[in-house]
C-alpha cells in the first residue's frame, strides 16, 4: 500500500515529482533513499503513461558515447536490481539479437562487436547457420546477427509500481492529481486542477511526452524541445519459444535515427508467458492515440518479411503510446536554465524504460551534490539551446 | 493457454477484392438486425449482413426451428439482403468513408456503407465464486448452447443458477432434452420478483416464461433469493453448494448452469465511438447514436427480448432507409414505448444483490484467461479497471474482458463502459488479417475501387 499524502497537509517537500512513469518512479525511489521527503503527483495511475505502452527492453545503445554512457550504467543498475524484483517485473535476461539482412548490415554487426568490446559489453558474432539455431523461425538466409548477451526484457508498469512501493516504504508520499501550475515562490507551490496545492523546495518535471503541457518553455522564448513520437504495438496469444530473444533488425537504426519521416522497423519480443510483443513505428505529428491502419499493415508487413510465421498466428491487441523526442536524441536530465529548483527529466523517446534507472540515480546525485557514476553533463538540458543557456 | 496456429496465406488480388460496397451494413444476424436488414432492403436500399455464426439468428432462434425466425428469414431473402455468415467484425475505419472489417474462414471481409446498424446482441455475466472455472460449470444460455450444438443432457442433473429471465427458459429447455433440473436458484427475492411480476399483466407470453411460471408447470423447483456459493470437484463438477438467507445446503450435479442477466456487446458501438449511457448504447428515437448514420438495436440499448428487438431492429432499418422508411419506424414508436418499459423493469427486478460480490474468495481466480487471483487484485486496490489490466493482467487475455470485465463493472462499482475494450482487434483474429486491414484501407482511400 501507498502512503497518500494527507489533504490540508502543511508539509513542504524537499521534492516534488511529477509523474508516475517509470523514470519519476525511479527519481522517487532514489531520492527516498537518500532520505530526502518526496511527494509523487500523478492523475492517470502508476505506470499509465508511455511507462504501459513500451516494450521494455533493457538494452545497451552506442548511438553516441553519451547514450552508449546511460544506458550501459542503467542496464548495470537493472541487473544488481534483479533479484530484488517480484515475479510480476517478469526480468527475463533474454539478450538482444541485432539482425543483419546482408552483408553490408554484417559489417555494421562487426563494427558494433569491436565497439562494445572495447567497452567491456559481452557479445557474439552469429553466422546465417548460428542465428538459424537460435531463432528457427526468422526467414531463412539472413546474413548473421550481434547478440548482446546481458540485455533484458521487463513489464515496465509493475517495475514502476515496485519503484514506487519502495519510495514509499522510505517515507515517500503519493498525490493523486494534475498539476497544472507551479509558482516559483520560495518554497514553489504546485497547484492541482483540482483546487489543492502542495508546497516543496524543488520539483522534478517528469511527465513525459506531457511535460510540454506544463512546461511549455525551457526558457523565455525557447519552447520545450519535446515532441511526441507515437508508436504501435501488436500482442499475441501465447505461443512459447516461438521467439527467444529481443529481435532487433539493425535496419532499426535508420528507422530510429530518422528524426522527420514515420518509419517502421522488425522489433519483436518474448513475453515470459508465451506471448509475443512485435513493434515498432515511429510517427510525428498524430497526436490521437487511435490506430493508424495504414502505418500498422507497414509494421506488420515488416514483422512478416523478417519472421513469414508470425501471419498465422493470432493477434489479441493493438495499442498506441507516446514517446517523448528529443532532437539530439538524447534525455533531459538536470536543472532548468537559470532555475536549479526546477529539474527535468524527460526526453527519454524509446529508451526510457532502459534508462530510468540511471536518470534517478543521475538526478539525486545532483540534489545532494554525491559524485556520479557517469558525467552527467551531456544529459543537462541547457546544451539544447546555447542562447536558451545564456537567457537568464 | 496457447494460441491457435493458422495455415495459408492470400494474395493481393485476394485482398483487394474483398472490398465490398452497399448502402445499409447490418452487423449481427440476431432478431434485431434481421428484422432491420428487412426493413432497409423493403425500402429498397442495398442491404449487407455481417454475422460471426456459422448460421442466422441470433442467440435465440439459432438452430430452431421457428416459425416466427423461417417467417423474418424468408422475408429478407425475398427483399435481397445478403448475409455474409463466419465473418466477425474486429475493426472498423470512420473517417470520410466507413469501412467495416470482418475475419471470415476466408480471410479478411471489408464492407464500405455510409450508414450501419449495430445489433450485435448481449452476452451472459458470469461472476466468479469457488469453483466456477470446473469442468462442468457453464453459462445458463451457454449450457443451452451446447445443447443446441450436439451436447447430450439425457438423464444429467443440472443445478440452474444466476439471474435473469433467460433461467425458467433454459430449464425448460433442458428438461425438454431429457435433463433432471434439480432446481433453478435465482438470487432476486420473491419481493421484487413480485413487484416486477405485478406490473406484467400487460406483456407477451415470452414475458410470463421468463417469470418462471414454466418450470413450476414442469415440476421444476424455483427458489428465488437463493445463489451457488461454491461448485464442488476435483477434475470435473459433482456438486454445488447453495444458500438461501442463513440456509446453506448441498445438491449433487453434474452440470451447473450459471448466468448472471445479460450484458450488452457494447464493444463495436465504443469503438466506432458511439456514446454509452448507462450501461447501454444510446439512441434516439429513430434509434440513431450519436454518430450521425450509426444505428443500434436490440440488447444494445436494452435487454428486453426478442419483441423488443424486432421492434428496434425494423425502427432502425426503416429510419436508415430515410425519407421513405422514416413514417413505418414512426408507426412503430409507441410498440417501442411499452416494451422498453418492459424492459427497464427487467432490469429492476433482477438487479443483482451486493452479498453477490463476496462470493469470490481470495484464491478464486477472477480472470480466467490470465489466472489471475482476486487476493492480487484485491492487495494492489488498482482504483480503475484500466489500473487493474496494467498490474495484474487481469483482463488482458485473450478475451480482452469480455468476461471478467462485466464481473469487476459489479465488483468494483466502476462504469461498464470502462471496461470495454476499446482497441482493434475486438476478437482476436490472425495477424495475416491484420495485416490486410490497413491494405484495404490504402484501397479504398486512394482508388475507390470496390468489389459490388
Ligand atoms: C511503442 C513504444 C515502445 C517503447 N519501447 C521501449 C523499450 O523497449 N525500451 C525502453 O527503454 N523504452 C521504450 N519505450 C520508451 C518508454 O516507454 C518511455 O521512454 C518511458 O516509459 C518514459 O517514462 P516516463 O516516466 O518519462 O513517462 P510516462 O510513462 O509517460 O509517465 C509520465 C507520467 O506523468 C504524468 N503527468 C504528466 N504531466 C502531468 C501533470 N501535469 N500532472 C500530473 N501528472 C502528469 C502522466 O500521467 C504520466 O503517467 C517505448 C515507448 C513506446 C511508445
Ligand atoms: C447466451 C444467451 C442465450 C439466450 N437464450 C435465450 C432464450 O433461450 N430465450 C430468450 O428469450 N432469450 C434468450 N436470450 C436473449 C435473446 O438473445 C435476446 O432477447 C434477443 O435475441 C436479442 O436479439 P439481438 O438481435 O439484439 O441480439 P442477438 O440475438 O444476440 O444477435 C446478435 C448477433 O450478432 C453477432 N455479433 C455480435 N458481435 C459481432 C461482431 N463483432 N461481428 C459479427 N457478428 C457479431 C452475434 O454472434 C449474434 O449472432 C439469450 C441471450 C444470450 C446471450
Amino acid at each position: 500500500m501507498m502512503a497518500l499524502h494527507p489533504l490540508g497537509s502543511e508539509t513542504v517537500y524537499d521534492v516534488a515529482i511529477i509523474g508516475a512513469g517509470i523514470v519519476g518512479a525511479s527519481c522517487a525511489d532514489e531520492a527516498a533513499a537518500a532520505d530526502l521527503r518526496v511527494v509523487v503527483i500523478e492523475s492517470r495511475g502508476i505506470g499509465g503513461g508511455a511507462t504501459a505502452a513500451g516494450m521494455g527492453h533493457i538494452v545497451c545503445m552506442d548511438d553516441s558515447e553519451a547514450q552508449f554512457a546511460l544506458t550501459h550504467y542503467s542496464r548495470e543498475l537493472w541487473r544488481r536490481l534483479a533479484s530484488e524484483l517480484p515475479p510480476d517485473v517478469e526480468f527475463n535476461p533474454c539478450g538482444t539479437l541485432w539482425i543483419a539482412a546482408d552483408d553490408e548490415e554484417m559489417t555494421e554487426v562487426l563494427r558494433k562487436a569491436a565497439y562494445f568490446g572495447a567497452r567491456d559489453v559481452r557479445t557474439e558474432v552469429l553466422d546465417t547457420t548460428q542465428l538459424a539455431r537460435l531463432e528457427p523461425n526468422l526467414r531463412p538466409g539472413l546474413a548473421g546477427a550481434l547478440l548482446v548477451c546481458d540485455d533484458a526484457v521487463i513489464y515496465p508498469p509493475c517495475a514502476a509500481r515496485f519503484l514506487l512501493e519502495r519510495a514509499c516504504a522510505r517515507g515517500a508520499a503519493m498525490a493523486h492529481g494534475w498539476v497544472e501550475h507551479i509558482d516559483s515562490r520560495n518554497p514553489m507551490v504546485i497547484k492541482l486542477s483540482d483546487g489543492r496545492s502542495l508546497r516543496a523546495a524543488k520539483v522534478v518535471y517528469a511527465g513525459g511526452a506531457w511535460t510540454p503541457e506544463l512546461a511549455p518553455l525551457l526558457a523565455e522564448g525557447f519552447p520545450m524541445p519535446v515532441r511526441k513520437r507515437k508508436g504501435h504495438l501488436v500482442i499475441t496469444d501465447r505461443y512459447p519459444g516461438f521467439v527467444r530473444h529481443q529481435l532487433v533488425e539493425l535496419g532499426y537504426l535508420k528507422s530510429a535515427h530518422s528524426v522527420s519521416a514515420d518509419s517502421v522497423a522488425f522489433n519483436i519480443q518474448p513475453r515470459t508467458n508465451g506471448q509475443v510483443l512485435i513493434g515498432s513505428s515511429r510517427q510525428f505529428g498524430d497526436e490521437g492515440s487511435t490506430v493508424n491502419p495504414a502505418i500498422l499493415t507497414r509494421m506488420l508487413e515488416r514483422a512478416h518479411e523478417y519472421m513469414p510465421g508470425l501471419a498465422n498466428l493470432t493477434a489479441i491487441r493493438v495499442w498506441t503510446g507516446f514517446r517523448a523526442a528529443t532532437p539530439d536524441k538524447l534525455p533531459l536530465i538536470g536543472p532548468y536554465p537559470g532555475d536549479a529548483r526546477r529539474i527535468l527529466a524527460t526526453g527519454h523517446e524509446g529508451l526510457g524504460i532502459t534508462t530510468s534507472l540511471a536518470t534517478g540515480r543521475l538526478l539525486v546525485d545532483q540534489l545532494i551534490g554525491r559524485a556520479s557514476a557517469i558525467p552527467v553533463e551531456p544529459y543537462w538540458p541547457k546544451r539544447m539551446d546555447k542562447e536558451a543557456a545564456h537567457a537568464h | 493457454m496457447c494460441g491457435q496456429m493458422h495455415r495459408g496465406q492470400k494474395s493481393e488480388e485476394h485482398r483487394l477484392e474483398t472490398l465490398r460496397e452497399t448502402e445499409v451494413l447490418v452487423i449481427g444476424a440476431g432478431p434485431a438486425g434481421i428484422a432491420a436488414a428487412c426493413s432497409a432492403a423493403e425500402c429498397g436500399r442495398r442491404t449487407i449482413v455481417l454475422d460471426d455464426n456459422p448460421l442466422p439468428g441470433g442467440q435465440i432462434w439459432r438452430g430452431k426451428e421457428d416459425p416466427n425466425a423461417t417467417k423474418w428469414l424468408s422475408r429478407a431473402q425475398r427483399a435481397g439482403v445478403q448475409m455474409i455468415h463466419e465473418a466477425q467484425v474486429f475493426a472498423a475505419m470512420m473517417n470520410d468513408t466507413r469501412v467495416v472489417m470482418a475475419e471470415t474462414p476466408d480471410g479478411l471481409c471489408a464492407v464500405r456503407s455510409p450508414c450501419i446498424i449495430l445489433a450485435t446482441g448481449a452476452r451472459e455475466r458470469f461472476l466468479p465464486f469457488p469453483g466456477w472455472t470446473l469442468p462442468g460449470v457453464t453459462g445458463a444460455g451457454g449450457l443451452q448452447a451446447l445443447v443446441k450444438g450436439g451436447l447430450s443432457i439425457e438423464g444429467k442433473r443440472v443445478v440452474v443458477a444466476g439471474s435473469g429471465a433467460l433461467l425458467p427458459a433454459v430449464a425448460a429447455y433442458l428438461h425438454e432434452h431429457g435433463a433432471n433440473v434439480r432446481l433453478v436458484a435465482e438470487q432476486t427475492s420473491w419481493l421484487q420478483l413480485i413487484a416486477f411480476g405485478a406490473s406484467l399483466v400487460l406483456r407477451p407470453s415470452v414475458a410470463m416464461q421468463g417469470l418462471g411460471l414454466i418450470p413450476q408447470l414442469l415440476g421444476i423447483p424455483y427458489e428465488a433469493g437463493c445463489m451457488v456459493t461454491a461448485a464442488h470437484g476435483e477434475a470435473k463438477l459433482i456438486s454445488v453448494t447453495l444458500r438461501h438467507g442463513s440456509r446453506t445446503w448441498q445438491v449433487d450435479c453434474d452440470y451447473l448452469a450459471c448466468g448472471y442477466n445479460l450484458v450488452p456487446n457494447l464493444e463495436l458501438p465504443v469503438l466506432l465511438g458511439c456514446a454509452i449511457a448507462n450501461g447501454y448504447a444510446a439512441v434516439d428515437e429513430w434509434q440513431e447514436s450519436s454518430l450521425p448514420g450509426v444505428y443500434c438495436a436490440g440488447e444494445l440499448t436494452g435487454i428486453g427480448g426478442v419483441d423488443r428487438s424486432l421492434i428496434e431492429g425494423q425502427i432502425a432499418g426503416y429510419a436508415a432507409a430515410g425519407k421513405q422508411g422514416k413514417p413505418k419506424a414512426q408507426a412503430l414508436w409507441p410498440q417501442r414505448q411499452a416494451l422498453c418499459a418492459y424492459a427497464e423493469r427487467l432490469d429492476r427486478a433482477f438487479a443483482l444483490r451486493d452479498d453477490l460480490k463476496a462470493l469470490a474468495t481470495p484464491e478464486t481466480i477472477v480472470c480466467r484467461c490470465e489466472d489471475v487471483r482476486r487476493a492480487h487484485l484485491d492487495a494492489l486496490a488498482p482504483g480503475s479497471w484500466r489500473m487493474a489490466k496494467l498490474h495484474t493482467r487481469c483482463g488482458m487475455g485473450a478475451c480482452q474482458g469480455r468476461i471478467c470485465g462485466p464481473a469487476m463493472s459489479f465488483i468494483h462499482d466502476w462504469p461498464m463502459e470502462s471496461t470495454v475494450s476499446t482497441r482493434p482487434p475486438l476478437f482476436p483474429v490472425r495477424m495475416e488479417t491484420l495485416t490486410a486491414a490497413g491494405l484495404t484501407e490504402r484501397t479504398a482511400e486512394k482508388t475507390g475501387e470496390v468489389n459490388r
